[in-house]
């Protein structure tokens, strides 16, 4: 075991499948001789050379519609677009080529594609550099989304979507990149060497595509989030002294509905918290299948913390973001709604 | 020049009831343009794009120096694929017309393009076709049968009742599965290029589009990335002159050829008369040749006519003059390689029509086999529980539980339990 922040996790994670599968490539804009503008393919180019890490122009369309065809011949492409609101020149490569190809050629041809983004805000990157898309994605039949909140599950979880014959979108929260974030902004930094997920083994080891997990066991509340917040659930309920699940989504789709209902119905309130915009967000998506799942345990409709329906404001930052304050007003209102 | 900016909307040069006007096509005579080695830089060939390459000449000669000098026995096999083409094209719209498949699309007036490519090409190359290219499934060997069951959408149809009518795919011929969006595959192919590259293999790809969808971004990712890189590509324009009810003008047509689309990335460009057989197969071979041996990637327009409509769903007489394909000067490409095989003395009128009829009943004899494996009206029937099959490699929980009630429904005619 070693400390790595969660940049040093997943290129940990290239470099380890990189260095077991001669068919995997890196294909990105700024990847291969400066290693990433988040430096998350730094050294890469110079370990496995230009062949296998490749500095693409800046088309998202045509990086992601490269790496298909790369996919079909046999290379287990992993495309790194810079930004994910950079991302929707590719989307039609990703929903109608990508998702399906699968099932139009009945198995025939598939392309194992994993699209690396980096996601969210909290780092003054205003409305281009600050969205959380996932749920655009989710959307869509045929593909997997992601989203990490520490380096542990980071590296496991792109190991795993490297080798997952079905395209993985694997969204990155980026102001968690250097250290886990509780969603205080007047707060001063930390690293992730004094979290517990801050410690990643060095070598192969994967966390499995579909597997939520318990960060936190309470039982007054479950709260299911996913990505940055996690860490914001864990400052708040801890800042009010409650005992609360907290479950950390990891995988949207596809989604292990267990652990969250089971958490549900055993503490009967359930607040779902995430960056994207509220409206039609996977917060919605949630809400439904608690609804489903847990009716007869709910003791109070299921509250939303999420981004407001507005593009991301440069200027108004803290007040767009679900932080500290609001999740723990978020969490108020579903404790005391009788 | 005036003094004022001025909005250009292209024109078609006839519409309905107007006289078939292709003055707009700038041809040139056959055996005109030089072949240049295959090393040739771009900046040296820049004629190949706004030319045409031309073999076989008015009188059905074959001549100059891109006469590929394919003995009798391939061209009459060149000739026999076409005329299949043909005859299958035929039938399904007239069984589309019956009711018998929903949609249907037909190569008719440019059949030349995919079987001279698949000629060209090597067996171990990749396909990334259009929806026009059903040619090249029957050249590598896809069987009409099947073909047609993928349009009945029956039970041994190879997209097991996923997709429209013609969004064929062959793993196996090393044709990739058709899209319904346009220009998506060009980007795939310069991928699949580069990977072969990667790989060391020798292997090159080639894919098609349009006229009309060289307006789509995917074509200008695809350019770019082939230059970037040297892919070893082919990259094919068909332009049929139109896209649905526009003109090749829509797409940026008028103002240089598509051919000359790569010259400013310093891909080279061949404007070819995509109705002469022996002249897309000679450009073909030597943007193969070129690819093979590392020098990148070449874009091939082939200059033609969509002699049908753009598909089932269209009248063509509510858009262009009747007669329109009649007047086309580069005429029919089954017509030219038929009077050039008689005017070499291979082939004759009576022959023909023989071929003709054998096709003919070829198709026949495949299209009595499909409809045994079901109709869109007639069983079998393909069974709707395969509809959540081949979603991921390691499908997701729900869809099996979708799938559990979508049969609770159709087996229970009250609808099924809720949810």
């Amino acid at each position: 075991m070693t400390q790595m922040n969660m940049i040093e996790a997943i290129r940990s994670a290239h470099d380890v499948m990189m260095d077991r599968d001669p068919s995997v490539v890196v294909l990105g804009e700024d990847v291969g001789y400066f290693g990433g503008v988040f430096r998350c393919t730094d050294g890469l180019q110079r370990k496995y050379g230009q062949h296998r890490v490749i500095d693409a122009p800046i088309a998202e369309g045509g990086i992601i519609g490269a790496a298909i065809g790369m996919g079909v011949n046999g290379l287990r492409p992993i495309a790194e677009i810079q930004f994910a609101d950079y991302i929707y020149p590719g989307f039609d490569q990703i929903v109608s080529e990508l998702a399906r190809l699968r099932y139009r050629s009945c198995g025939e041809f598939f392309s194992p594609v994993t699209i690396r983004t980096p996601c969210g805000g909290g780092i003054r990157g205003g409305q281009t550099h600050s969205q959380s898309p996932e749920s655009i994605f989710t959307h869509v039949s045929g593909i997997k989304v992601v989203m990490p909140s520490n380096p542990y599950d980071a590296k496991g979880l792109l190991i795993s979507a490297i080798e997952s014959d079905d395209p993985v979108v694997f969204f990155e929260p980026k102001r968690i990149y250097n250290g886990p974030f509780g969603g205080d902004p007047e707060q001063p930094a930390v690293s992730w060497s004094s979290h517990p997920k801050g410690e990643v083994p060095e070598g192969y080891y994967t966390v499995p595509i579909g597997d939520a997990e318990l960060v936190e066991n309470g039982d007054e509340i479950t709260i299911v989030t996913y990505g940055t917040l996690v860490h914001v659930a864990q400052s708040a309920t801890a800042a009010m002294g409650i005992s609360a699940d907290i479950i950390d989504v990891r995988s949207m789709s596809p989604l292990d509905t267990d652990t969250i209902s089971n958490s549900v119905r055993k503490t009967g309130r359930c607040l779902i918290a995430h960056e994207a915009t509220r409206f039609s967000g996977f917060g919605a998506e949630l809400a439904a299948t608690i609804q489903k799942e847990c009716f007869y345990h709910l003791e109070a409709p299921v509250g939303r913390v999420a981004g407001w329906d507005t593009p991301y404001p440069h200027a108004f930052e803290w007040q767009y973001f679900p932080g500290k304050k609001r999740m723990i007003a978020g969490i108020r209102r579903v404790l005391e709604a009788e | 020049m005036s003094n004022k900016s001025r909005l250009h909307i292209p024109q078609a040069s006839a519409r309905p009831g107007e006289k078939p006007d292709f003055s707009y096509l700038h041809l040139a005579p056959a055996g005109a343009l030089d072949k240049p080695p295959i090393d040739s830089k771009t900046i040296d060939i820049e004629y190949l794009s706004s030319g045409l390459v031309r073999v076989l000449d008015d009188d059905h000669e074959a001549k100059g120096p891109w006469h590929p000098n394919l003995d009798h026995d391939r061209l009459q096999q060149a000739l026999r694929w076409m005329v299949l083409n043909r005859a299958f094209d035929e039938r399904m719209w007239q069984v589309q017309r019956q009711g018998r498949i929903s949609f249907y699309m037909q190569a008719t007036g440019e059949e030349a393009v995919s079987i001279a490519q698949a000629m060209a090409l090597r067996a171990g190359d990749m396909c990334f076709p259009s929806y026009r290219n059903q040619g090249l499934f029957m050249y590598r060997g896809v069987k009409l049968v099947d073909m047609m069951c993928q349009c009945l959408s029956n039970t041994r149809d190879m997209c097991k009742g996923r997709q429209l009518p013609i969004m064929y795919h062959s793993k196996n011929a090393k044709i990739f599965s058709i899209s319904g969006n346009l220009a998506t595959q060009f980007p795939h192919a310069v991928g699949w290029a580069m990977a072969s590259a990667i790989k060391g293999e020798d292997h090159i790809a080639a894919s098609w589009v349009g006229d009309g969808s060289t307006a789509e971004a995917d074509f200008h990712h695809a350019l770019t990335f082939a230059a970037v890189y040297q892919a070893p590509v082919i990259l094919n324009v068909v332009n049929n002159q139109w896209a649905i009810s526009t003109f090749q003008g829509t797409a940026g047509g008028e103002q240089r050829p598509f051919a000359a689309r790569g010259l400013g990335l310093g891909i080279p460009g061949i404007r070819v008369d995509g109705n002469d057989v022996l002249a897309v197969y000679a450009t073909t071979l030597w943007a193969a040749d070129r690819a093979r041996r590392g020098g990148g990637p070449t874009l091939i327009e082939h200059v033609t006519y969509r002699g049908g409509a753009h598909s089932t769903s269209d009248d063509p007489t509510k858009y262009r003059p009747k007669d329109d394909w009649a007047s086309f000067p580069l005429g029919d490409p089954i017509e030219r390689l038929k009077q050039h095989l008689i005017v070499e003395g291979h082939w004759s009128e009576a022959k023909h029509e023989e071929l003709v009829a054998q096709c003919k009943d070829q198709v026949t004899v495949a299209w009595k086999e499909a409809q045994k494996y079901g109709t869109m009206t007639e069983g079998p029937f393909l069974d709707p529980a395969s509809m959540f099959d081949d979603v991921y490699a390691d499908p997701p929980r729900r869809l099996e539980s979708q799938r559990r009630r979508m049969l609770e429904v159709e087996n229970d005619g009250n609808g099924g339990s809720q949810s």
